[in-house]
């Protein structure tokens, strides 16, 4: 007896793989096509002190992380307390980029959660987040001590991501 | 209330009523507004990802689309500024898939099921041949047959 009756039963099992698969992937989260390349450029004012002007190259020689966030992201604010751990235990510097924002608004989140960020470059056009390939808030990027992107997390910061992740990567980095 | 149903039914049935349209142009340089629009039909808005940057209203599609437009603006081709957001947003940004290694599967993956689908066919089909090869038959079997033949003939007679 020829075993052709399977053939539909196989791909029916090939095809619930592939959706299983989907199931799991959220198409949002994108891979960042700048690992591995310069920190692109920018000069933006501070959120706290508008006259101050920060550029990528004042952060040379550290590893820090650079949290686009706004006031508006209802994601981001699900993030804020685990950014304030973070900054907290001082295990990794984190810049904020305000994105698409207000300067008030930004500034009333940061008075009512707390401030987890060393400072806040205001991207309030969002000219540098297309620049950064940002597709949405939050979205963390890695940086290296030469200004190099490591790493995007395209979502919300967790535990998880930090212990198993980014945390490893920079100790690698700070050696 | 009748007429009033009525009015609300031509009101609505009017052209472009309710009708989702392409994002407005924000400048009045039309020959610059259509290549931005054209362009922007070829680029995928990241936040709704099945639709073009021209179908967008999110935020972000609007300031990709001015940055299109500014870069137009200081001469740059369509090619450049592909160039510029591929290197930002990936390939993922191109409508278009383009056809490279990763995309392989995409482009040729039906061929290849209509080559294993004709592949089956073809096997199947042989096989049922094979099958249905004529069988002679033995002496005895002709006997009964003709036997057979002639009873049934007798009877319909």
């Amino acid at each position: 007896m020829s075993k052709l009756f399977l053939i539909p039963l196989v791909l029916f099992a090939v095809l619930i793989v592939f959706l299983a698969i989907g199931l799991g992937h959220d198409p949002h989260k994108l891979p960042s096509a700048l690992i591995g390349k310069p920190a692109p450029q920018f000069a933006l004012t501070e959120l706290r002190e508008p006259g101050k002007i920060i550029s990528p190259d004042q952060m040379r020689g550290k590893v820090w992380l650079l949290n686009v966030w706004a006031s508006w992201c209802v994601a981001c604010r699900e993030e804020h307390p685990f950014l304030m751990e973070i900054a907290k235990s001082r295990a990794v510097p984190i810049y904020g980029l305000t994105w698409k924002d207000q300067r008030e608004d930004s500034l009333a989140v940061l008075s009512e959660l707390g401030d987890p960020y060393v400072l806040n470059m205001a991207d309030f056009d969002g000219r540098v987040a297309i620049d950064y390939g940002i597709t949405g808030a939050p979205e963390t990027y890695l940086i290296d001590k030469n200004g190099i992107i490591r790493y995007k997390e395209p979502g919300q910061l967790t535990p998880e991501i930090m212990e198993k992740t980014i945390l490893p990567m920079v100790r690698e980095l700070n050696r | 209330m009748k007429r009033l149903i009525l009015l609300l039914l031509i009101v609505a049935s009017l052209p472009g009523f309710g009708m989702a349209k392409e994002a407005q142009p924000a400048s009045d340089d039309p020959v610059l507004e259509e290549r931005v629009m054209n362009l922007s039909r070829e680029l995928r808005c990241l936040v709704c990802q099945n639709e073009t940057l021209a179908d967008s209203r999110a935020d972000l599609a609007e300031d990709l689309r001015n940055q299109i437009r500014e870069q137009m603006k200081a001469g740059k081709s369509d090619k450049e500024i592909v160039a510029y957001l591929t290197q930002r947003y990936g390939k993922f940004i191109l409508y278009n898939p383009p056809v490279d290694p990763t995309t392989y599967l995409l482009w040729f993956g039906p061929f290849v099921l209509l080559l294993a689908g004709l592949f089956l066919l073809f096997r199947f089909v042989k096989q049922r041949r094979e099958l249905i090869t004529d069988q002679p038959l033995s002496m005895d079997e002709r006997q009964r047959a003709e036997n057979l033949l002639k009873t049934d003939q007798g009877k319909t007679a």
